[in-house]
């Protein structure tokens, strides 16, 4: 695989123009709303895109997230990582 | 299935309009198109958007014929995020001006796919019979970009752009659109018309797929490649709209509510309108709707095959299409016994030796005609 297959992460990560986070009322829950997408984000999902708004860096809502789920950091930015280098593989957030 | 089980739709397809100043050989609005007088006005769109935001739907699609053709655009816009939905604008550009677009966005207006018919002007403005579309298109799509709105271009591919999918693809990402859908053709309403003009060859259809592979991985996190696959060529068929009845909702510019776009190409299904009942009414007892909902339609090889949950039996107006029967497993699958035809069909008529599209709404060029 050629070695552009991971982009490389915002530094302060905002979602792109035409995504939205969306409370779904039917349904009862958060989902990403992008182009032709429809993307589930329930509990921590919701809580790491709220928070990219291009003001805080990944570490910081990392930090956050860490304190809002009593958790383990290191754990936490695994996750958060994992989440926002998706969704910038399907171009869902810029810098 | 009862009422109860129903899954509530994700989409609605909202055509404001059939009216349209291209001419796209590959349309697949159906032969007779609805008149101006027979439209829905704004308070009636309004009103489906409110009812569909209400059923669990969240995305809009507002399409046509050309969506910049209604005056009340710009209202419709609004009253559709008003009512909670994404709203994706579909449109040829023509008839939005920088000016009409900004206000678009300040109504709310989420996304705008843009359709390109080629890479070049020359052939571009020829598939769509529209001198000067071309360059309207790319600046449309700068001032899309320009106005912080997102972009998506949409390419229909046939056997006159096939060869140019990398190069579309390279348009798109330096217009600086987010996503590119390379569509292959689906052979409905007006293009099924035209398929002896439009069908790629197999290897066409082959090195395309190949080239697209070999592309996709220098546009990642910069351009999302999406593709509409030829079902002529496939050996299973597509998960027509996730299922019929099942996620979307397709309403026509007089009301009609359809389980999807070319739906009414199906002789003897019956068809409710907004005009007269709620979206939700529709959903869940029009008999067109009630169809082909579930499982219990489906004939043999579908009826006991492992995938039928996975690609719904493929697609009903394709059926009838090239299987002469609505009900029949889509051809595009290899179990079908009409497979063999399909792809008969298609090489066929990728031959090449018709060369000349019929357009809609100008005279076909009649060889037995004195000049």
């Amino acid at each position: 695989m050629p070695e552009t297959s991971s982009p490389k992460l915002p530094e302060r990560p905002r979602l792109a123009p035409g995504v939205r986070l969306h409370f779904d009322a039917t349904r009862g829950a958060w989902v990403l709303l992008g182009p032709e997408r429809v993307i589930e984000a329930e509990g921590p999902a919701s809580e790491i895109l709220r928070r990219c708004d291009g003001s805080r860096t990944v570490d910081q809502i990392v930090d956050e997230l860490a304190v809002l789920y009593t958790a383990d950091r290191a754990e936490i930015e695994i996750d958060v990582n994992d989440m926002l280098v998706e969704l910038a593989t399907k171009r869902m957030l810029v810098a | 299935m009862n009422g109860a089980a129903l899954p509530a739709p994700l989409g609605l397809l909202a055509e404001l309009t059939h009216r349209c100043p291209l001419a796209c050989p590959y349309c697949s609005n159906p032969l007779a198109l609805e008149g101006r007088a027979e439209e829905l006005d704004t308070t009636t769109w309004a009103r489906v958007f409110r009812e569909a935001a209400s059923m669990g739907v969240l995305q809009v699609h507002l399409s046509g014929g050309e969506p910049a053709s209604r005056r009340d655009l710009v209202e419709i816009v609004a009253a559709a995020r008003d009512a909670g939905l994404y709203t994706n604008l579909i449109t040829s550009a023509i008839g939005l001006d920088h000016a009409r677009l900004a206000r678009l966005k300040d109504a709310g207006l989420d996304h705008v796919q843009l359709s390109l018919q080629d890479v070049d002007a020359e052939t571009a403005d020829h598939i769509a019979l529209y001198p000067g579309a071309h360059v309207r298109k790319l600046a449309f799509a700068q001032s899309v970009v320009g106005l912080g709105l997102a972009l998506t271009i949409n390419a229909v591919i046939h056997r006159a752009n096939i060869e140019h999918v990398a190069g579309l693809a390279e348009t798109a990402a330096s217009l600086g659109a987010g996503r590119v859908e390379i569509a292959h053709t689906q052979y409905y309403g007006w293009a099924l018309r035209n398929r002896n003009a439009l069908m790629p060859t197999r290897e066409q259809v082959r090195r395309a797929m190949l080239e697209i592979e070999r592309i996709r991985p220098q546009y990642v996190g910069r351009l999302v490649i999406d593709l509409v696959v030829p079902d002529y060529y496939a050996r299973r068929p597509k998960a027509c709209m996730g299922g019929w009845a099942r996620r979307s909702l397709n309403v026509t510019p007089s009301g009609r509510v359809l389980p999807c776009h070319a739906a009414e190409t199906i002789p003897g299904l019956q068809f409710w309108s907004v005009r007269n009942r709620s979206l939700d009414v529709i959903w869940r007892e029009s008999p067109a709707f009630q169809a082909f909902r579930g499982m219990d339609w489906m004939p043999e090889p579908c009826r006991s095959c492992e995938l039928r949950e996975i690609d719904f039996g493929g697609c009903r107006c394709q059926a009838l299409a090239v299987a002469g029967d609505a009900t029949a497993t889509d051809p595009a699958c290899e179990l079908s016994p009409h497979h063999a035809r399909m792809l008969a069909l298609a090489e066929q008529d990728s031959s090449g030796t018709e060369q000349h599209y019929a357009y809609r709404g100008r005279v076909v060029r009649d060889p037995t005609a004195r000049p």
